[in-house]
């Protein structure tokens, strides 16, 4: 991984719209008065979600002068976390996830379908411009590995042709169903429940 | 009071204080890297670890508080396998470039690691290398070299208060950067260089010029402004190649001011190094014997009181005393001044003229209203301590006109002359705060001085004061700041016409000999006066003149300069002055000498203690009689601070190049590389 830079090519403003102002609003208020500041992290992830899963230098600006403090404290912040983009990934922003367990189920395959239909190289704008992939450390969810998140959706136990079917339903602009792609109810054992079966909801 | 061991050395430390102060106390000492004395403490270097006695793993020692009875071994072979450690990862990435770093020599990295580095790298991986950044016209970085100790943006965001540096992205390829590559908006921005222990930040202008160890050094003061900063003048041969700051806790603490540090290439540019007589308006060399000749005569064809002379505002005291004696005994009149503008100065008592609460008076004090003052830039290096005031006791600072960002926050008032005189009527809020607070500040600036109603003001704010206690014992709350470096040391020795306006009859024409020591800044229409300007640079002064006599600057003379507090200092000679120039006391003695037959001095040395021995007298004896005739008119003005181009505030500063870039970079002027 090398240092990750702001986009070229920079929309020249960026305001919250009204939702994403309300988010804002409802986080700053949860800091006491005078440590506003350390509300950046998430104002910078509510500007990442508004813009197309990115963070434009505008908007470090605009949260900036919204927590008046330096931009330049929130440039630190958002170069050192890997998860805020600062440059374009389309509205479907795929993180395949290559980490161990998932690496051994076949994650490789995933990267495989990845580099088929969304592009070559990872960080790069499908050709619609409207997906981009990305491989990430772990996500947290091995027991249904291998796995990618699209957005905010877990897709898991996928293969290789599971994954082309989501691409090709998230390119048509469908939504596809996200969870387990075997059948699995969560994080279930395959082939139904060994243990707890009296209790209905467990 | 902690007690603890060092080395099974006893120390007692002060609450609060850490365990490297502790270790320093007792006479052992600390690798370090990103702990510095002025700056918060970050702790990131780990090249300061140490042993404590019942902790499985080294302790950072500069980031741990110092407790009651701790066991600190600073030797142990264990030590130094830590610190062996730390520098192996150190220099993992860091490059071998010490023979074309400009900071060989006197890098704390060298220094360090001829003690804990090892002769072989197992490192074999590829170096990680950096791009270079750009951080203005005066800071050239190299950042493959940076070890990430983070000093320099603790220094930009504390001290000097412009939060501009900043360290983006995350561990290998974490990098110092301004935001977007911006150059940084600082005049205290160079200090980055000497913060920095390795050669990451290191000097634009001086780049490749000269070895630390070739260079002669010679520790003075600073005339870029009147705070008197501790410098350091490292010579080669004749040119001054570098200034740097040295610790003087009672002015300039670590810092100087980039005019400071840089306007020394000043000093090798536009000099005047022999004599000139200007023949049908063209300047010819003459020889020093011609030019006292023509002088001779010239005093010997016009009268008296038709002779005039000014020193300038980057002369010594030496310098100022003789020009006063050349024309108290030679010349038998008193047409001399100092001033170069008509500001009010009521020299009867000391405490008018001077910054009589002290710069580190600013730490105590509670409240701090600038009256036509701009302390950012007409005293760098106080504002810095103005801004650590407010960091460390949230000192609120009032001013009397919105002077732009002073890197602190101050409320501002509306800037008419009206308001001060409400407030110090005692009928403001305001003046209620005055009056409440323990340690008011009232600092005024030269602006105001210069206003019609300057008395008035200035009365009606030391009544105000004096009625309300505010005088005391360890406290004076009245604060001229003065712009230049020998302003406080030409009123203490007197060079002031009390009886008439001088600059007034120079702008009529009345004189027929004007005599300019230094002096650049008179703004008189020339007719048939015949001019003598004695100075270092050929700027506006030698521009008008008719003999140019070439004296020396502030680094090839010794020189007392008293700063803007009243604190005299003495400057060193670090280089000798070009050519045929002479020291300035050297001149003025020599041309006595012909007028009359007679020196006034033997030597430097007579003149200096006749001079202290003067200026005791003049102390002993203010009465009120100095008093200029009274002038308590009021009448409503605006306050606007006519603040000199700060990189071009004297004939040293507008004769560097390094100024006219830092100009530049601060209008945002892209370089074409056409500019010659």
């Amino acid at each position: 991984m090398s240092l990750r830079r702001p986009a070229k090519n920079q929309p020249e403003t960026f305001e919250f719209s009204s939702s994403s102002m309300e988010e804002a609003n409802k986080i700053v208020l949860k800091y006491p008065e005078g440590k506003q500041q350390s509300a950046v992290m998430a104002l910078l992830y509510i500007a990442q979600k508004q813009n197309d899963n990115w963070i434009p230098l505008a908007a470090m600006k605009y949260i900036a002068k919204f927590l008046h403090m330096p931009y330049i404290k929130v440039y630190e912040v958002a170069t050192f976390y890997t998860m805020y983009n600062l440059s374009p990934v389309g509205k479907y922003f795929v993180q395949v996830c290559t980490t161990t367990p998932c690496m051994i189920r076949g994650a490789n395959k995933l990267v495989e379908a990845c580099k088929e239909k969304i592009s070559d190289k990872e960080n790069e704008l499908s050709n619609d411009k409207s997906c981009s992939w990305m491989e990430v450390e772990c996500l947290g969810a091995c027991v249904n590995a291998p796995m990618m998140q699209i957005n905010d959706n877990y897709y898991e136990d996928l293969d290789k042709e599971k994954t082309l079917e989501i691409f090709d339903k998230i390119l048509k602009g469908e939504d596809p169903k996200p969870g387990s792609y075997r059948g699995r109810l969560n994080t279930e054992p395959e082939n139904n429940r060994k243990t707890l079966m009296d209790i209905k909801n467990a | 009071m902690p007690k603890l061991k060092v080395n099974d050395i006893e120390v007692e430390v002060e609450e609060g204080l850490t365990v490297l102060q502790a270790c320093e106390k007792a006479g052992a000492e600390i690798p370090r890297f990103c702990y510095h004395e002025k700056l918060s403490i970050a702790g990131n270097c780990r090249m300061c670890l140490v042993e404590m006695e019942k902790s499985p793993k080294p302790i950072a020692s500069c980031a741990m508080p110092a407790a009651e009875g701790m066991n600190i071994k600073t030797n142990t072979p264990f030590v130094e396998k830590a610190r062996k450690g730390v520098m192996e990862f150190l220099l993992a990435n860091h490059p071998l470039d010490c023979p074309v770093c400009d900071q060989g020599g006197e890098c704390d990295l060298q220094d360090q690691s001829m003690f804990y580095g090892v002769d072989k790298s197992r490192f074999k991986e590829n170096k990680r290398a950096v791009p270079e950044k750009h951080m203005g016209p005066l800071i050239k970085t190299q950042m493959t070299r940076c070890i990430h100790c983070t000093r320099c943006v603790r220094f930009a965001t504390e001290v000097a208060g412009v939060s501009e540096l900043g360290a983006i992205g995350r561990g290998e390829d974490m990098q110092i950067a301004t935001y977007l590559e911006q150059s940084m908006q600082s005049e205290l921005s160079a200090n980055v260089i000497d913060l920095c222990p390795v050669g990451a930040l290191t000097s634009k202008p001086y780049v490749f010029e000269a070895r630390p160890w070739e260079l002669k050094k010679t520790e003075t003061v600073d005339v870029m402004d009147a705070v008197g900063s501790n410098v350091r003048v490292d010579t080669y041969d004749w040119e001054v190649k570098r200034v740097l700051p040295i610790i003087n806790e009672d002015i300039n603490e670590e810092w100087i001011s980039d005019k400071t540090r840089y306007a020394c290439d000043g000093l090798l540019n536009q000099r005047l190094d022999t004599p000139f007589i200007k023949y049908n308006g063209k300047f010819e060399k003459a020889s020093w014997s011609e030019v006292f000749k023509i002088i001779k005569s010239k005093f010997e064809n016009s009268s008296n009181d038709k002779v005039c002379g000014f020193v300038g505002d980057l002369t010594n005291m030496e310098t100022g005393y003789i020009f006063k004696e050349f024309f108290d005994r030679t010349l038998n009149n008193n047409n001399y001044d100092s001033r170069s503008d008509n500001r009010f100065l009521d020299d009867s008592e000391r405490e008018n003229y001077i910054f009589n609460s002290s710069i580190n008076g600013i730490e105590d004090s509670d409240l701090i209203f600038l009256i036509g003052a701009n302390p950012r830039y007409e005293a760098t290096i106080l504002n810095a301590r103005i801004r650590k005031a407010f960091v460390n006791n949230n000192t609120k600072v009032i001013s009397l006109n919105d002077v732009g960002d002073l890197t602190y926050p101050y409320k501002n008032l509306d800037g008419q002359t009206q308001t001060i005189k409400t407030i110090f009527e005692g009928s403001e809020d305001i003046s209620k705060e005055i009056i409440s607070a323990s340690k008011p500040m009232i600092i005024i600036g030269e602006s105001l001085l210069k206003f019609n109603s300057a008395e008035y003001l200035f009365n009606l704010i030391k009544n105000f004061l004096k009625k309300n206690n505010k005088f005391t014992k360890d406290w004076n709350p009245l604060n001229i700041l003065s712009c230049d470096a020998a302003t406080v040391g030409n009123f203490d020795l007197g060079i002031l016409n009390r009886e008439k306006n001088l600059l007034e009859e120079l702008k009529c024409n009345k004189f027929e000999i004007v005599f300019l020591v230094g002096q650049d800044n008179l703004e008189f229409n020339k007719k048939d006066e015949f001019v003598i300007y004695q100075g270092s640079h050929g700027d506006k002064g030698a521009e008008i003149a008719d003999i140019i006599l070439p004296g020396s600057a502030y680094t090839e003379q010794d020189g007392y300069f008293t700063n803007l507090e009243g604190k005299i200092q003495k400057a060193y000679k670090a280089s000798y002055p070009p050519g045929e120039a002479k020291e300035d006391w050297q001149i003025l003695n020599e041309l006595a000498e012909v007028m009359n037959n007679r020196k006034l001095f033997n030597d430097k040395d007579e003149l200096e203690s006749s001079m202290f021995n003067y200026l005791k007298l003049q102390q002993e004896n203010r009465t009120t009689k100095n008093k200029e005739k009274t002038n308590l008119e009021f009448q409503n003005e605006k306050l606007n601070i006519q603040l000199k181009d700060y990189y071009f505030s004297n004939v040293i500063a507008r004769s560097s190049k390094t100024m006219v870039e830092c100009n530049n970079s601060k209008l945002n002027i892209k370089s074409t590389g056409t500019e010659g």
